[in-house]
């Protein structure tokens, strides 16, 4: 049997799986639910020195928007910049599951030698604070306020988290309840506190529609990512992206355990068409079956290349632009000293106890979420060759739907309904049937 | 149901059904694991000829292969063949009164740590169900039989776990958070298998319980720091302390002395 690569499809999934709050919890001012619909954080990271862009999909009013992010330091105007969305775009786009598919050759065809090249690639993009009289008396300090971008940041620190919270009632954020027990541990570790809301005026000015990620730099030998304060007003797991880009390996966590997605699968054709369903299916599927603990690895690169692309790599500029600090010259046609994870977190009260705690490993290996369509020869096949080929292709079929079945656990019917004319026959030959022909 | 004679044959049953148990988990590497035996089996088959001992057997390498191969994680070949080769080494070169102080598989670990970043260790490799039920097990051996009930090891989790406790008291987090931090793979190995060493330990009881403590305050001290891994660093950076705490209570025990001078293996 010989097979051609002819065209890879790859479909970014951001869009397939739903998302709602990063590290931060976000807070309306007035009534309403809010939940920011999908969570991508990018952290930098090199010995102590971090850079972290916290992107969202922020849906409500923009004035109802506010994020509450606990750091370790109080950080001066140029450790804050607000950078563009296209950035977590690109990275989310060179590094999503993808689904490649590839072309049967004639079964019938002689070819003069097997040709095993790449095809075209073509991604598909997914998808007024309180006066400070009032914060003395509640323990609140502000240590320093500034407006970047469309941004008006306030950092706090607080001897008490009743007093914060208190401080952030005042100042007019809706507060989910339990809020100050999640806000304890950090006082209590003398973290100040990053509370980002948006100025409509700078807003408007600016143009953008959306609003674009924040970004912190700061040294810390911290490589965490608090997410307990997320939790403050969730209402189901949620879904959040770590792009960690590092200099010398594969990240993981420290103190979950990370595993890789089950990957480079052969599925059946009409997964083309379901996608998005496929993967959310999946990743809920190897979730669950790791006890809902676990973190997934979705892609694991150099940046220097990849193979195949579903997405270029991201240029110079715009890694200097995500914080990378240490590139120096240019890099061609090979490696450079950067290594792109992307960890997908689904994350609950009651499975992450703990905020998420990193490590840099040495692991320079690659991995991608890779998944395989095979379509079939479906010229006029005449020769001898043919009849082998459709009983393979029907074996074929059903290691595929197998496959599909173990992957997602959805049921056999469902799969065979899927596949239409496709579906493996329900009883394949009996063994002995070609015995003595 | 008759139990082995010798206590380690049990150990070595446990770690390895830990090893068959990493297996069954996703992404537990097993490449390695060829290169840290023969690499832990030949040093002290060499080290043996070499300086003319008289053969001690191959459990005690085996115990060390198998706790490289749990914790030690690897970018490159040469990385498990140095960790195994050093770690069986120290028994034989860094020897103070004639015994060794550190526990081989930790100062290997340590040492290819310290020396390239492409030595890493993952303390939750396992997952957290799989690693409850093995703490279990343990206990249960540690109630069972005399290999797992060391003094060492329970003063070691008893510190440890009160340690933690009062961290995550102070910082007003809940009970969940303590669990989930003695669920690692690595505590457990490190609190049986490593600190449990009885040839890495003082010999007087009460050094080794004060020994166990002192680990115990270090690694909190580490983990405060963000030190990656602080139990493992903090039993290297104690080490040197056995020799001490014997010096310390030779008088008392003058007896014990001479009976491990001529052996180098653990």
């Amino acid at each position: 049997m010989r097979t051609a690569p002819i065209l890879a499809l790859a479909v970014a999934l951001s869009a397939a799986s739903p998302a709602r709050a990063f590290c931060g919890f976000f807070v309306g001012k007035a009534d309403g639910k809010l939940f920011n619909k999908s969570s991508q954080v990018a952290i930098v990271r090199d010995g102590d020195r971090t850079v972290i862009t916290m992107g969202n999909d922020f849906q409500g009013e923009m004035t109802e928007f506010a994020l509450v992010v606990p750091v370790p330091t109080v950080l001066s105007r140029e450790q804050i910049h607000v950078g563009e969305r296209k950035l977590l775009e690109r990275l989310d786009a060179y590094s999503a599951p993808r689904l490649v598919e590839y072309h049967d050759g004639d079964p019938c065809a002689v070819y003069p030698y097997a040709a095993m090249k790449m095809g075209v690639m073509r991604s598909m993009p997914v998808a007024a604070s309180p006066p400070k009289e009032m914060a003395k008396a509640l323990g609140v300090t502000v240590e320093a306020e500034y407006t970047v971008g469309e941004y008006d940041i306030v950092l706090l620190s607080a001897n008490q988290s009743d007093g914060l919270e208190a401080w952030l009632r005042e100042s007019g954020y809706k507060i989910p309840a339990h809020a100050s027990k999640a806000l304890a541990p950090y006082i209590r570790q003398q973290m100040k506190f990053f509370v980002a809301k948006v100025n409509i005026k700078e807003q408007r000015k600016s143009g953008y529609q959306a609003l674009r990620p924040i970004q912190i730099a700061f040294e810390s030998p911290r490589f965490m990512l608090p997410i307990r304060l997320g939790m403050a007003n969730a209402d189901g797991p949620q879904d959040m992206i770590v792009y960690a880009i590092t200099r010398n390996g594969r990240v993981e966590s420290s103190n979950y355990q990370t595993v890789k997605m089950p990957s480079d699968v052969e599925l059946p054709e009409f997964v083309q068409h379901q996608f998005g369903n496929f993967y959310k299916s999946a990743f809920a599927k190897a979730w669950n079956d790791h006890g809902r603990h676990a973190i997934l690895t979705e892609y694991v690169w150099n940046m220097g290349f990849c193979d195949p692309c579903a997405a270029p790599p991201l240029e110079q500029e715009e890694l200097k632009q995500l914080g990378v600090f240490w590139l120096e010259g240019s890099y061609h046609g090979g490696g450079m000293p950067l290594t792109l994870t992307r960890l997908h977190v689904r994350y609950d009260a009651e499975h992450f106890p703990e905020d998420l705690a990193f490590q840099e490993t040495g692991d320079q290996g690659t991995f991608q979420g890779r998944y395989i369509l095979r379509h079939p020869f479906r010229g006029e096949m005449t020769c001898a060759a043919a009849g082998n080929y459709r009983q393979e292709l029907d074996r074929r079929r059903r290691e595929e739907a197998k496959t599909l079945a173990s992957l997602t656990g959805w049921d056999m019917a469902r799969i065979h309904a899927g596949m239409g004319r496709d579906a493996p026959v329900d009883q394949p030959d009996p063994w002995w049937k070609k015995l003595w022909q | 149901m008759r139990l082995p004679k010798d206590a380690r044959w049990l150990q070595i049953a446990f770690l390895a059904s830990f090893l068959t148990l990493g297996l069954t988990a996703r992404d537990f590497p097993l490449w390695h694991a060829p290169l840290i035996f023969a690499a832990c089996l030949g040093t002290q088959l060499a080290c043996e000829k070499l300086l003319k001992l008289k053969p001690a057997g191959l459990l005690s390498p085996l115990i060390t292969s198998f706790g490289l191969t749990l914790l030690l994680r690897a970018g490159v070949w040469w990385v498990p063949v140095v960790a195994g080769v050093l770690a069986i080494g120290s028994k034989f070169v860094l020897r103070i009164r004639g015994r060794h102080f550190f526990n081989p598989a930790n100062f290997g670990l340590c040492c290819v740590m310290l020396l390239t970043p492409r030595a890493w260790c993952s303390p939750t490799q396992w997952g957290e169900g799989a690693i409850l039920l093995l703490w279990i097990l343990a206990l249960g051996c540690a109630v069972a039989h005399r290999a797992f009930r060391s003094d060492v090891s329970l003063a070691f989790l008893g510190s440890w776990i009160l340690l933690r406790a009062a961290r995550v008291l102070y910082l007003g987090q809940r009970a969940p958070v303590l669990i989930h931090q003695l669920a690692q793979g690595s505590l457990l190995l490190f609190t049986f298998f490593m600190i449990s060493d009885p040839k890495t330990t003082p010999r007087d009881r009460a050094s080794r319980i004060g020994f166990a403590a002192i680990v115990a305050c270090v690694a909190f001290e580490l983990q405060l720091r963000f030190v990656q891994n602080p139990i493992v660093w903090a039993l290297f950076i104690c080490a040197p302390l056995t020799p001490l705490f014997d010096l310390l209570t030779e008088e008392k025990a003058p007896c014990a002395l001479p009976q491990s001078l001529l052996s180098p293996s653990p």
